[in-house]
């Protein structure tokens, strides 16, 4: 999970989170898979609907099926399942570049439209790396340092990039 | 023989921090209140940080053949558009759609709370719960939290024992029965087009199309509205989607580009 906002309460909600998680796992003697974190998120955040986290929250991960999905929220617990998102100040500069790089169609046409981008794991990483510079030139609250996360079947990798640090 | 208050229970929130891991649903759940003096200049700031997604297009309206929902799929908060994809037709259970327009999360988390009392009203009853009942119990909740600054704006459409049933819910408790409804900023523009073209004896694919103009036109007008026009249609046996189109597609649908003729033509500037 990935959050910008108030930095006490993504703290508060990713310790509440991981202690959700650790009691599923003793309970049902596996991992959450990530709709179900993703639905407990939502839940989490909205029943502090009158003094909520602030926090702008993305979600990814793998389902089931070990197929990636990512989720994106906001401060209160609306949630949808999109192929790619951005949140926090530099999010209006980044979107319309993943959108024109990645669009991927809207889950809601009929007939529906396979929505998993193409993009090896390079070129992906490399994309994330382009998109976080560049938010850095334009953003004042975007920058110094930038942590890449990759999950897949083998497990969770991380990767640091250094940004701009005026 | 003791009687059975459960549907009587309040549903307005209690102080105290509520035990998540022994959640039941017969009660409403709990929320959390801050501590503060002020509580209505604290929810109005605390809500500037969603900007409800107000902006929306969403419509339904009761046939001879049932009931037809459509909507839009654009999120926006103030001017920028946060999400092109949102699902703003809610599938409740198998028979019975709710619309979202307002709050995203307020619709989104009480049409999940409403499917899972009407799964609760099966058990118990061993029957389907009806529309009317449905929507009361959505009504009387957003009454109980009514001043505290939810914004709900949903249309409940289903098919029950006594037919096709449409009611219109908001966030005050207002509750209405109605044939034909349209929820959102794009409302007047979608009124203006289902209000010419509804018959009561329309067949599934007239009604589909003149829902899914609707939405167009709205999207069109209504900048807040746009992505694409979800149509479904609530029979006998349930919903069913028909159709998800993008809206920019379909106004080169409606109105495609002819070739005309042309009225002046530049010429090619030789030299400097």
């Amino acid at each position: 999970m990935a959050s910008s906002g108030f930095q006490a309460d993504v703290k508060a909600l990713q310790k509440h989170l991981a202690a959700r998680h650790l009691i599923y796992q003793h309970q049902h003697n596996k991992q959450m898979s990530c709709p179900a974190m993703a639905q407990l998120l939502s839940n989490t955040l909205y029943y502090k609907r009158f003094f909520p986290y602030y926090s702008f929250n993305v979600l990814g991960g793998l389902d089931n099926e070990g197929k990636g999905c990512v989720f994106t929220y906001d401060a209160v617990g609306s949630y949808e399942k999109v192929g790619y998102s951005s949140q926090g100040s530099g999010s209006t500069l980044i979107m319309p570049f993943l959108d024109n790089q990645l669009k991927s169609p809207s889950p809601l046409l009929l007939p529906a439209q396979d929505a998993v981008t193409p993009l090896a794991e390079a070129e992906a990483i490399d994309l994330v790396k382009t998109v976080f510079a560049s938010a850095s030139e334009r953003d004042i609250y975007t920058g110094d340092k930038l942590e890449i996360v990759v999950i897949n079947a083998d497990g969770i990798r991380r990767e640091y990039m250094d940004l701009r640090k005026d | 023989m003791k009687l059975d208050t459960t549907g009587m229970e309040s549903a307005a929130p209690v102080w105290g921090s509520h035990n998540e891991l022994v959640d039941g649903f017969s009660a409403a759940p709990s929320f959390e209140l801050p501590n503060t003096t002020d509580f209505d200049g604290f929810q109005k700031e605390a809500i500037q940080m969603v900007k409800p997604a107000k902006g929306t297009t969403t419509l339904a309206f009761i046939f001879k053949e049932g009931v037809m929902v459509a909507a839009d799929s654009r999120a926006s908060m103030g001017g920028y558009i946060s999400s092109q994809s949102v699902k703003k037709i809610i599938e409740i259970n198998p028979y019975m759609l709710g619309t979202m327009a307002g709050g995203a999360a307020d619709c989104q988390f009480w049409h999940r709370n409403l499917g899972i009392k009407c799964r609760l009203h099966e058990l118990a009853n061993k029957r389907r719960i009806s529309v009317t009942g449905a929507s009361k119990l959505l009504a009387n909740i957003l009454y109980s939290y009514r001043g505290m600054g939810l914004s709900v704006g949903t249309m409940i459409a289903g098919w029950d024992e006594t037919g096709p049933g449409l009611y219109y819910v908001d966030n005050e408790g207002g509750r209405l029965k109605g044939m034909r409804f349209s929820v959102g900023s794009g409302s007047p523009y979608a009124y203006g087009v289902l209000d010419n073209g509804y018959r009561y004896d329309m067949s599934v694919e007239e009604a589909a199309e003149l829902a899914r103009r609707a939405i167009y036109h709205a999207t069109f007008r209504d900048g807040a509205s746009g992505g694409v026009a979800s149509v479904y249609y609530v029979g006998p046996n349930g919903w069913k989607k028909l159709s998800g189109d993008d809206v920019g597609e379909l106004h080169y649908r409606y109105y495609p580009v002819m070739p005309s003729t042309v009225e002046q033509e530049m010429a090619e500037v030789t030299g400097a």
